[in-house]
């Protein structure tokens, strides 16, 4: 299932939530009808988490993590250090890392098993990397840009890639992570997968101008579509929505 | 082993359009083309529905900011006009366009335009329809041409002369000629007693004044209107208006001096007659041949005149002349072309029935002969209104003064006349002006006064072919080399202003 939501008239959701698939980070301001969102469907399964990190909301943008850990940059304060430890579930690790590429966020992308990460961390990151979310990780650059994190979206299940990504790419990278990629859009045609949603193993949120078509899309990769394709509701939903917009 | 060469289709990598869903290969917009093209309008800067400006006389559309072209309806002319009107055009790319016939008398030209302009980085080309409104402006050089008397004009000369007939006139229209001094005029116009010449600056109407004070006797008055003024800038529109008045007097009329004139001029009798009308006004006793001019300024400083207008005049019969040469000349100047005579002549109504033959001396000693008609004013018998007349004494007074000799056969002289003149084309305002023979009077004088000629132009004109047989008419006539080559008339004889030219 994917869903469309807005944080204060941004639909770039990625920036500002964290979604694992055992935990989901929202920042912390007066959005009442967004945290609504997410609790009304997670908070059954998963705990959703109030934070800022050093002091800022782009909280999707500052940390990067799996269900088996979480790492946030040098910037979070000991009291939000603190905050996460209590909040998060007893399984997962955190840890804090000294990195100059601190938007953490943009320049990592990963399920629980593999991670795509910028070409210039540090060695002393990756491998912290690797410890605390057991990923293996790859180097790597998409479509030229090497803001792999901004750029591509993981789960267990699939990924998207930015859409100008050379198909001969997306076929060695799909080798390389044991998965199924597809180049795609979010937010009507924006390349900027990861900033424009998250996704976990079984539910997606896409920002607010994301079409049926992507949604679509969306849902096929990360397989998430209760009981198989559903092709015709999915195709009644794109008529619908065409219809009607 | 088998070959397997690249494959072409993953050489382009696809992706879905985001708003359909159908393959692409990607784009910054990550749509289809048939989608950007919903959601983007690259014709929006351009206005589909535009005003051009046409002139409804001379046919023509102006092109902005102020020139005016002549073309037809779907020519390539017009188009380009259209297009150069169209807004907007220069930030895409004009692929073609055409005209969509349209009924001529609709007011509506219609283009239809396709344009290439680029969207998110795709070219999108687009086709539409501009519609052009055809409004009616007069362009400048119609309006002057119509230039109706409130409209364009900024100065206005209005020539005038207070005169019963309009010798003077043609006089000063010949001069005009002349000097090519109608050459600056919007337009021209005959008012009742002058003409009116508009023009479009105030120094073109002031050279015309300036031209007028140094041919003519006259005093000139200036007004202004005002059109409308700025405060803020301190601008004012002002309309001009130069009333020229030219002297009352005429050539052959008779005149009574003030005093103070006759005494400036040497002590010349009182009555006296106007024998020229050039820069000055030349007067002439007629029983001395004593003469002296008068300009303008001494004119209008001690204004008089006319006891007696040439169509007062009575004809009168010569029965005996007899020249006078021993005259005693006082101080002053004296005309050496008229001959002082004493003649006795009768009035023609009074032909037969009473023979009293009455004397006088006139200045017409070398043209006159017995039994000629000549044009005299009886003073004896005249009333005369006139305050500086009334004072002098009756015994200074001759009896009758002969102005002017009559010479026979007038219709033949008319009609076999060997020169003819140019004339302004005027737009007249009444139907009542007409000029009663004055015109053939105006040329009678130039056959006889050869000072009067050298101010004017003559052309040579073809004799009717009946009067080469018929004998010649006894009357002074011009010279051949006198007369300028023919004037050619022909229908698109225009000078510079657009005035035609007429005989």
């Amino acid at each position: 299932m994917a869903l469309r939501t807005q944080f204060q008239n941004s639909s770039e959701i990625g920036v500002f939530v964290k979604l694992t698939n055992s935990y989901c980070l929202v920042p912390i301001a007066e959005c009442e009808a967004f945290y609504s969102v997410f609790e009304g469907e997670l908070s059954d399964f998963i705990k959703v988490i109030h934070t800022t990190i050093g002091g800022c909301r782009v909280v999707g943008t500052l940390c990067v993590g799996n269900k088996n850990g979480l790492l946030v940059p040098n910037s979070t304060t000991d009291k939000e250090l603190q905050h996460l430890r209590n909040s998060l579930p007893d399984s997962v690790k955190i840890a804090r890392v000294e990195e100059r590429l601190s938007a953490l966020g943009n320049v990592v992308a990963c399920n629980d098993y593999v991670a795509l990460v910028h070409p210039d961390l540090d060695r002393e990151t990756e491998e912290v990397l690797a410890d605390t979310l057991g990923v293996e990780v790859f180097r790597q650059t998409l479509a030229d840009q090497v803001l792999v994190g901004s750029y591509s979206c993981l789960t267990n299940q699939g990924g998207m890639v930015h859409p100008k990504t050379p198909i001969e790419d997306q076929d060695e990278l799909s080798s390389l992570l044991q998965l199924p990629l597809v180049a795609g859009t979010v937010n009507r045609g924006s390349g900027a997968i990861g900033s424009g949603m998250v996704v976990n193993d079984w539910i997606a949120f896409c920002g607010r101008d994301t079409t049926a078509t992507e949604i679509s899309l969306i849902e096929s990769i990360f397989k998430l579509s209760d009981k198989g394709p559903n092709n015709i509701n999915q195709m009644r939903s794109v008529l619908v929505e065409s219809m009607t917009s | 082993m088998e070959f397997l060469g690249p494959r072409q289709d993953a050489a382009e990598q696809k992706i879905l359009c985001c708003e359909c869903g159908t393959l692409i290969s990607p784009n910054p917009a990550n749509m289809c083309v048939a989608c950007i093209r919903t959601r983007v309008d690259v014709s929006e800067n351009i206005p589909k529905q535009v005003v051009i400006h046409f002139c409804r006389f001379c046919e023509r559309y102006l092109q902005p900011p102020s020139t005016w072209i002549a073309c037809s309806l779907e020519s390539r002319e017009l188009l380009a006009l259209c297009l150069k009107k169209l807004k907007g055009l220069n930030k895409v790319r004009l692929v073609d366009a055409s005209f969509i016939w349209t009924e001529p008398h609709s007011k509506r030209i219609k283009v239809n335009v396709t344009i290439q302009g680029e969207a998110f980085g795709t070219i999108l080309q687009q086709q539409f329809v501009v519609e052009y409104t055809v409004h009616y402006q007069m362009c400048e050089v119609c309006c002057k041409q119509k230039g109706s008397d409130g409209e364009a004009w900024r100065a206005l000369v209005q020539i005038r002369q207070r005169t019963i007939h309009k010798k003077t006139m043609f006089y000063v229209e010949q001069i005009i000629l002349k000097h090519n001094m109608h050459k600056d005029a919007m337009n021209i116009k005959e008012m009742e007693g002058g003409i009116n010449f508009y023009y479009n600056a105030k120094n073109n109407a002031r050279k015309m004044v300036d031209f007028m004070m140094a041919v003519i006797p006259c005093q000139y008055k200036t007004s202004q209107e005002l059109v409308s003024h700025d405060i803020q800038s301190n601008v004012f529109n002002y309309k001009y208006t130069f009333f020229v008045e030219i002297t009352r007097i005429c050539k052959d009329e008779v005149v009574c001096l003030p005093l103070s004139v006759s005494r400036y001029l040497n002590h010349m009798s009182q009555i006296a007659i106007c024998t020229r009308i050039s820069d000055n006004i030349h007067l002439m006793d007629p029983l001395t041949l004593k003469i002296g001019q008068l300009n303008a300024g001494q004119y209008f400083r001690d204004q008089f005149d006319a006891i007696c207008h040439q169509k007062q005049l009575r004809e009168f019969m010569v029965m005996n002349i007899e020249p006078v040469y021993n005259t005693d000349k006082q101080y002053g100047s004296y005309s050496h072309k008229h001959q002082l005579a004493d003649v006795w002549v009768l009035p023609l109504n009074s032909l037969g029935t009473d023979d009293q033959e009455i004397h006088t001396r006139t200045h017409l000693g070398n043209i006159l002969q017995c039994g000629d008609y000549v044009l005299g004013f009886d003073v004896a018998h005249a009333v005369v209104n006139n305050a500086v007349f009334d004072k002098m004494k009756q015994s200074q007074l001759p009896d009758i003064i002969l102005v002017k000799k009559i010479y026979p056969e007038k219709v033949k002289r008319n009609k076999g006349r060997n020169f003819r003149l140019r004339r302004l084309r005027k737009g007249s305002v009444t139907e009542t002006v007409t000029d009663d023979g004055d015109y053939n009077d105006f040329l009678e004088d130039l056959e006889e006064d050869p000072e009067l000629r050298k101010n004017v132009n003559l052309y040579k004109r073809q004799k009717p072919q009946w009067m080469a047989e018929a004998e010649e008419v006894i009357a002074p006539k011009v010279g051949l080399e006198e007369l300028l080559d023919d004037l050619v008339l022909e229908p698109a004889d225009t000078d510079e202003n657009g005035n035609m030219l007429t005989e």
